[in-house]
């Protein structure tokens, strides 16, 4: 691999086109060829702005506004294509061609290396991210680490002398975050290249980095040096701003009783699942055998590997997918008279009875302000008009989001796009609450928020069944952890 | 998904350049729709089921895929037979229904040009891989690799979209508005699923650009795709067999210009 490239920040700043206030302003900062350096600061920030301008991919003047200088190896980031290899978040988006080889190619082609050199470039790409699949493979058929792992092979077989990293791991189940870990750390240890890597989980990166520096979020450079010395120094205040301080644990709530103590549990269960099958696609089950029950105020968790059918057994037990086999039985409490089968209630008639948390926000947003939002479903049980904005006033309260009523949903960020698809579920108080990873990618402070809130609703008697491979997660709210059985389906989605 | 997933063997004609089989299919079926007449269908027909014997496609993938073309093809000859333009002897009228000497003539036409038309080119495309495809467009036929590329990248999104669909369709139940009529959920769910793919196709145009796509310097090609003799072959086949067609057909007197009065 070639040499490593500098990064040199002279009053460095960057507004988007239509914003009033900058991205990123007056940043002085220089890191030297070969460094390596985790980058950090509260959401909002502009780490990731940072990261798209050296990786020259910000856009021309009409997106937006620069200010002072950012050079990467002594020339303008936009010169230097080639010279980046930028990785970003979402595995989905980053794969390009149908099959693994041609996808590493891609790099090497659009910079004009000649054919024999290319797939020399492609075989030791592969075998440094630890991808041993024929160079046929199609690429549809990879896992989240996977793909990661291959779009990171992608930008090194461009062999660029500053390697970035935009929260490559968020998207990823613990098992793939060690994967895509492993595989960045051995081609450091073989190569002079520089790095950046953004990441509100510290303990992953923290021994692959000699450098952290934090982003103030008015501008400028909060803190930097080696990362024993920032930590120790602003571990406390990182911590509070979101990001995951390895010694400082986000705070976790007390629930009130202990449902799965003593104490006995009042009446028939909500729901109750047994022998059942699940299926996404009706014919072809991904799991089967399932027998369990849903009772109030207890928090079940619902873990096991990639593909193991965990997904769809809770949009199953939500009446959102039929069964596929076995019984499906709502309890009296629960149906309240709109029969026992949950999959042929009414689509207006599931939400006191069961919200739903997806696991991606946008697919669930309908409206074009969070006011709006939070409105759809009391609006649709015909609520009173001034009933309906005592519970949208209260929750945008409850979840910080009161500055942002009238903003569009898909203008939030990450963190608060979550606090808004659990809200709308809220909005209607449903008897329970089924969740798909909603910790996923999450900051600390988001994190301890959704925790507590749900810790709140488990004491007041809702049931919540909850789909996560987060640990802590599972450690702060399960009363029960439903495993699923069975070993993984090769290539399935989770 | 048929254009995702081409139907792949190791036959020789696997490894024949998608624009050969483009062409091929063009000559074919732009000279098959100048005339209605059944003489010049059914030659080519003939010679074309001898050559489906090399297509590399097995008797249940080939029933298959082209079970479109087989459906449509009856289809329209029934169609032709009983409202087709009379003339000659009547068998059979009732309300518009009208089966004549013409009629039949044209119905046996109609449904040897669709398969004539239509086999050779499902043959010929479900082999087609669209990566080899775009090597060729942009390679051989020199069209802008921005636009071929861009193509390409984006047909890997259509697998993403059928998901987001679902999705979205489940999304919709949930939140309390899955209630309303058909009609107004396919519209409100077709907007989201647009604002989702735009969000889709706007993160992988910066992935592209992150690997160096639209860069101003000379690309080059991982994968060569050249014309040989093997592509030459097969365009002469679509050459003989449609050359066959014509002459039997105006030797014959069968041979009628579209639009022209027969």
């Amino acid at each position: 691999m070639s040499g490593g490239a500098s990064v040199s920040a002279r009053g460095w700043g960057w507004r988007h086109a239509g914003r009033r206030a900058w991205a990123v302003e007056g940043l002085d900062l220089e890191i030297a060829a070969g460094e390596r350096v985790l980058l950090l600061g509260a959401s909002g920030a502009g780490k990731s702005t940072l990261i798209s301008a050296l990786a020259g991919v910000l856009g021309a003047a009409d997106e937006g506004e620069e200010r002072g200088t950012l050079l990467v190896g002594g020339t303008r980031p936009q010169d230097a294509r080639g010279r980046v290899g930028l990785l970003l978040q979402d595995p989905d988006s980053q794969v390009l061609l149908a099959r693994v080889g041609d996808d590493v190619a891609f790099g090497c082609e659009n910079l004009g290396v000649p054919r024999d050199e290319i797939w020399r470039r492609v075989g030791s790409a592969l075998d440094a991210v630890g991808l041993h699949l024929p160079l046929s493979h199609p690429t549809s058929s990879l896992s989240g680490g996977q793909k990661q792992r291959l779009a990171l092979a992608g930008v090194l077989a461009m062999q660029p002398g500053l390697l970035l990293l935009d929260e490559p791991t968020a998207n990823l189940d613990p098992a793939g975050v060690e994967e895509v870990r492993d595989a960045v750390a051995r081609v450091l240890a073989h190569s002079e290249a520089t790095f950046v890597v953004i990441e509100h989980r510290v303990a992953v990166w923290r021994h692959v980095v000699n450098r952290v520096v934090v982003l103030a979020p008015g501008g400028g450079v909060l803190a930097d040096g080696p990362p024993e010395e920032v930590l120790a120094t602003r571990g406390a205040e990182l911590a509070a701003s979101g990001v995951w301080v390895p010694g400082f644990p986000p705070a976790r709530p007390l629930r009130a009783a202990s449902p799965h103590g003593s104490a006995p549990l009042l009446g028939a269960p909500l729901l109750r699942a047994c022998e059942l099958a699940v299926a996404r696609v009706k014919g072809v089950p991904v799991a089967s055998g399932l027998t369990l029950d849903v009772d109030p105020g207890v928090a079940t968790v619902i873990t096991g590997p990639n593909g193991a059918g965990k997904s769809t057994l809770a949009l199953t037990l939500a009446g959102l997918v039929a069964p596929e086999g076995g019984a499906l039985e709502a309890g009296d409490t629960l149906a309240a008279g709109a029969g026992s089968h949950p999959i042929r209630w009414k689509s207006r008639e599931l939400l006191t009875r069961i919200g739903t948390v997806f696991q991606d926000p946008e697919h669930q947003f309908l409206s074009s302000t969070l006011r709006k939002e939070l409105a759809v479903g009391p609006a649709a049980l015909r609520i009173p008009q001034r009933e309906i904005d005592e519970r949208v006033d209260e929750l945008l309260a409850r979840l910080r989001l009161t500055a942002l009523a009238e903003a569009n949903p898909f203008t939030l960020s990450g963190g608060e796009k979550r606090r808004l698809s659990v809200a709308t579920a809220l909005a209607t108080r449903p008897a329970l609450l089924v969740l798909d990873e909603p910790t996923f990618g999450q900051d600390s402070r988001t994190w301890a928020e959704l925790v507590a809130l749900l810790a709140e609703l488990l004491d007041s008697g809702t049931a919540l069944v909850a789909v996560t491979h987060d640990a802590d997660f599972v450690d702060a709210l399960a009363d029960r952890e439903f495993r699923m059985p069975g070993a993984p389906v090769p290539g399935g989605a989770a | 998904m048929s254009i995702l997933n081409p139907v792949r063997g190791t036959q020789a004609v696997y490894a024949i350049n998608p624009v050969a089989k483009l062409v091929a299919a063009l000559l074919l079926s732009l000279t098959l729709v100048l005339s209605i007449d059944w003489v010049s269908a059914g030659v080519a027909l003939v010679l074309e089921a001898v050559l489906f014997f090399w297509a590399g496609l097995g008797l249940r993938t080939f029933l298959l895929r082209t079970l479109p073309v087989l459906i449509a093809a009856p289809a329209a000859a029934l169609t032709t037979l009983l409202y087709g333009r009379p003339s000659g002897q009547v068998y059979l009228q009732f309300a518009l229904v009208n089966v004549t000497d013409g009629s039949i003539e044209l119905a046996v036409a109609t449904g040897l040009r669709v398969l004539a038309i239509g086999l050779p080119a499902i043959v010929l495309f479900v082999t087609i891989d669209p990566t080899d495809l775009a090597d060729g467009l942009a390679q051989v036929l020199h069209l802008p690799s921005r636009f071929v590329l861009g193509g390409l990248a984006g047909l890997r999104l259509v697998g993403l979209f059928l998901e987001d669909w679902r999705s979205l369709e489940l999304a919709r139940r949930a939140r309390g508005v899955g209630d309303s009529g058909r009609f107004r959920r396919f519209f409100s769910q077709g907007f989201a699923l647009l604002v989702l793919s735009i969000r889709r196709g706007s993160k992988l145009a910066t992935a592209m650009e992150a690997r160096g796509f639209g860069s101003s310097g000379e690309r080059t090609y991982a994968r060569a795709s050249v014309m040989g003799w093997r592509e030459g072959v097969l365009i002469a086949l679509a050459v003989i067999v449609a050359l066959a067609a014509v002459l039997v057909s105006v030797s014959t007197g069968h041979w009628n210009f579209i639009g022209s009065q027969s």
